[in-house]
């Protein structure tokens, strides 16, 4: 089933146009990560599925409905949680209140599924308290994860999670991710960093808010035209 | 000239008078919120330096029986155009002095610190009774060009007098903001930090800027000390003295000269004949209240510009420079 | 100078309670709310209000205990309190929600705060005139302790409830849900909102909770001095001197604020007269924005 599907989406800020009219489809179950530089586009992609910016022309389906133009705050509340590329923790917060915070909306007993996000990322269990802000940029990127998953989402959308950190701790977070996908989670991954087209399913490559190529993400991977001009081969 | 109407006239004169003066406050305002983006809660204080800097340099020093009631710390006689300027430069003096402090600090903290310098400047002129009377105030303060006419017309000389230095500052913040100087100004208000990446030094323009709104202000209360010839401490007070101007430039049009002037006139009318209609329909035994539904009339009024026209009546200027 | 420091804290934990509400705004919404001091005012005269009604209901007249005022004014908390908050939501659903829904500059709600502090004042001015009022008219008891400490036992009643009422709030944000999500808003409204959080239902509630410390503080020092409209105004100095002092949303920050401020004012008197107090406030404030301007606990703001 398609459970994300973008069709010809025109979004941006103000009279700044970002998105020229994208389009992509995302299978559940996938991972599908949106390639591109700096300023192509891929936040506002991101932000434009998960409302926080209102598609200009076009529309954006989730499980085959509408929601293209729904606040946040209601889709959030659908089966979509979004970690943003930066301020995604409550830095004055403890690690707890973060994973409770996520659960906020939350009206039945989220320990379990608390259980579940520390059993996830070991790592954070002997933070619990914490201030999140004191955290190094490798578990702050787990605790922002690990926030939106308390709500249980079918699909995740991440702005480049490996933004900042040392290339072992990127290695991590993308197993982290595959994992993460092992269990059932649909996930949208935005970066930079080529190394996402190797846990992705499938890969677009978005370029002046544009489409520029979309495919299987290995052969992508092995395509030396794309290697030259996006991945800097 | 019969007198109905040659009080009719004289109304008008005085309220012109008024309006004239706030006008200049509004204009000084615009120079530095309007161009400079900085916020000065503090005019209250400007003004009464303005004011007591004139009050003092124009008058004599008490000498007789006088001399026990009313306790200045100096008084040099001259002229009135001296003390105009006198009050300009006391105005200029001390917004150098606050902006050293201050100008650094961001836009809400400068706002609450403009407050307390005011506050401190009136409560200071309040209780320092030997520098000019304390709480009582100067009194008999000189009116230029007084012995001309008939002290029923004197409206008229005076009002003249303002409105000549009103063309005159006009003239001067309408010039100095299309100027390069100006320039640079306005485009520390769109954004600071590019304005200082171009190299120039932000602070020191914005210093400037304060100085000469300041002095702007200066000259508006040396004027109105010499229009009521008597200014007390409680005169300064925050809302005829600060917050009053501040509906006016945000109703004429902040970042607009002519604006700036338009609000004053507009407010300070409705906040003298309001004074006037509400003691028509107050009913009998509500005479002292009535005086504050004007406050309730000047909070709503601000509110509400704020809310629907953020920009003022005439709006700002699209353009600022011939270039 | 002992005597001085008591009467501060009593007057510091008045202050404390003012700028609890208010650093409880500027957090959430980044907003000094000028009027706060004549909200201030407001509570203390719906209680008066409320106080002189139930007074005249027999036995409530006479006073609770050893303190001066009755049991009317102690009932009247409650009607004060309710109104206080109700005022705070109702003010920001008008002004300062439809502000922040058309993205207005934050300076636009501060001074449309000035706008709402003149229209309140004159409010209360119309309604009860420029007099002075009093919660109970007669004695004020007062005890003599060692040291040579002179204090009204109404003092004690003062501080312990305002003491108290900050705790609560202290508790209630660390606590309840509802308390984190409100520090999580202060922290972070973009997160916040994305978590599904409904931001301006939150923001309510800071009105509420802030409205009801409001409240308090009215009718606190409405025991302490006495009523006038202009009380409020006087107030609002030491507050935001407080507040900066204190941090941007910190409560133990605001407790420490208002009592310093409070000492501060009153121990300023030993060198300076009495009117110079709000003075002493803007001192202290300007010294810490020019030496420390994220205050004691304040965070370095990314801005």
């Amino acid at each position: 089933m398609k459970i994300l599907s973008v069709e010809n989406v025109v979004s941006g800020y103000g009279s700044m146009e970002v998105l020229h009219g994208f389009s992509m489809d995302v299978e559940k179950g996938q991972i599908v990560t949106v390639l591109g530089p700096n300023g192509s586009g891929k936040t506002t992609l991101l932000r434009t599925v998960f409302g926080e910016v209102n598609p200009r022309e076009g529309k954006v389906f989730f499980k085959e409905k509408e929601i293209g133009g729904l606040p946040p705050e209601q889709v959030a509340r659908i089966g979509i949680s979004y970690v943003p590329q930066e301020h995604n923790i409550f830095p004055s917060l403890t690690v707890q209140e973060n994973l409770e915070m996520g659960a906020f909306i939350r009206v039945d007993d989220w320990r379990p599924r608390m259980n579940d996000v520390y059993g996830f990322f070991p790592d954070l269990t002997g933070r619990k308290k914490s201030r999140a802000g004191e955290l190094s940029g490798g578990m702050r990127q787990m605790l922002a994860i690990g926030r939106a998953l308390m709500l249980n989402p079918e699909m995740l959308l991440l702005d480049e999670p490996s933004t900042g950190l040392a290339p072992f701790l990127v290695n991590q977070i993308f197993e982290k991710i595959v994992a993460l996908n092992q269990q059932g989670v649909t996930i949208v991954l935005v970066e930079q960093n080529a190394q996402a087209l190797r846990c992705a399913h499938k890969a677009y490559i978005l370029e002046g808010g544009e489409k520029k190529a979309e495919g299987n993400a290995q052969d992508l991977m092995k395509d030396a035209e794309i290697g030259k001009h996006y991945l800097g081969r | 000239m019969s007198t109905a109407f040659g009080g009719i006239l004289s109304f008008i004169a005085s309220f012109a008078i008024m309006a004239s003066i706030y006008a200049i406050f509004s204009m000084g305002l615009n120079v530095h919120w309007g161009y400079t983006g900085l916020l000065n809660y503090g005019i209250a204080g400007f003004f009464a330096l303005g004011a007591y800097a004139s009050a003092l340099v124009t008058s004599r020093l008490p000498t007789g029986e006088l001399a026990h009631y009313v306790k200045q710390a100096f008084g040099l006689g001259l002229p009135f155009l001296v003390g105009i300027a006198a009050g300009a430069v006391a105005a200029g003096i001390i917004a150098a002095i606050v902006g050293l402090l201050t100008l650094r600090l961001s836009e809400g903290y400068l706002a609450i610190s403009t407050i307390g310098i005011a506050e401190s400047i009136r409560i200071f002129f309040n209780n320092e009774s030997w520098l000019a009377n304390g709480p009582q105030g100067l009194i008999g303060i000189k009116q230029p060009l007084r012995g001309i006419v008939q002290p029923a017309s004197y409206p008229f000389i005076y009002l003249v007098i303002v409105l000549i230095f009103l063309l005159i500052i006009y003239v001067a913040v309408e010039r100095g903001i299309r100027s390069p100087w100006g320039r640079v100004l306005r485009a520390i208000r769109e954004d600071e930090i590019m304005a200082s990446a171009d190299g120039k030094n932000v602070f020191f323009f914005k210093l400037q800027s304060l100085v000469f709104g300041a002095m702007i202000m200066g000259v508006g209360g040396a004027l109105y000390a010499h229009y009521s010839a008597a200014i007390q401490p409680g005169v300064f007070e925050p809302l005829f003295g600060t917050f009053i101007i501040w509906t006016m430039l945000t109703l004429g049009g902040t970042g607009n000269n002519k604006g700036a002037i338009i609000g004053a006139f507009i407010v300070w009318a409705l906040w003298s004949w309001s004074t006037f209609l509400i003691m028509k329909i107050v009913p009998a035994g509500f005479e002292t209240r009535a005086p504050y539904i004007r406050y309730v009339l000047i909070g709503v009024l601000l509110v509400l510009i704020l809310l629907k026209k953020p920009k003022g009546i005439v709006g700002e200027e699209r353009t600022v420079s011939r270039y | 100078m002992i005597e001085l420091t008591v009467y501060g804290i009593v007057l510091g934990s008045i202050i404390a309670l003012g700028s609890v509400g208010l650093t409880l705004i500027w957090g959430i919404t980044d907003l000094f709310n000028c009027a706060h001091g004549d909200q201030i005012t407001f509570g203390a005269y719906i209680a008066l209000l409320f106080s002189t009604m139930f007074s005249r209901i027999g036995a409530l007249g006479s006073p609770v205990g050893p303190f001066s005022f009755g049991w009317g004014v102690l009932i009247a908390f409650v009607p004060s309190i309710v109104i206080s908050a109700i005022v705070a939501i109702a003010i920001d659903r008008w002004v300062y929600r439809p502000m922040r829904k058309s993205g207005a500059h934050f300076i636009a709600a501060f001074i449309a705060s000035i706008g709402v502090a003149w229209a309140l004042r004159g409010v209360i001015y119309i309604i009860w005139g420029a007099d002075f009022h009093f919660y109970a008219e007669g004695l004020r008891p007062a005890l003599q302790l060692p040291l040579g400490i002179r204090m009204r036992v109404d003092e004690f009643f003062i501080v312990g409830l305002a003491w108290a009422s900050v705790a609560a709030v202290y508790i209630f944000l660390n606590v309840t849900k509802m308390g984190k999500a409100l520090r999580a808003l202060a922290d972070n409204p973009g997160l916040a909102r994305i978590a599904g959080i409904n931001t301006e239902r939150m923001i309510a509630w800071a009105w509420g909770i802030a409205g009801a410390l409001i409240a308090i503080a009215g009718v606190l020092y409405g025991i302490e001095t006495q009523l006038r409209p202009e009380m409020g105004w006087i107030f609002l100095l030491p507050l935001f001197a407080a507040i900066i002092l204190g941090g941007k949303g910190s409560i133990t920050g605001a407790l420490a604020g208002g009592l310093v401020l409070g000492v501060a004012q009153q121990v300023s008197t030993l060198w300076l007269t009495p009117t110079y107090k709000p003075a002493v406030a803007f001192m202290i404030m300007i010294l810490v924005l020019v030496f420390r301007p994220r205050g004691i606990f304040g965070r370095r703001q990314a801005t």
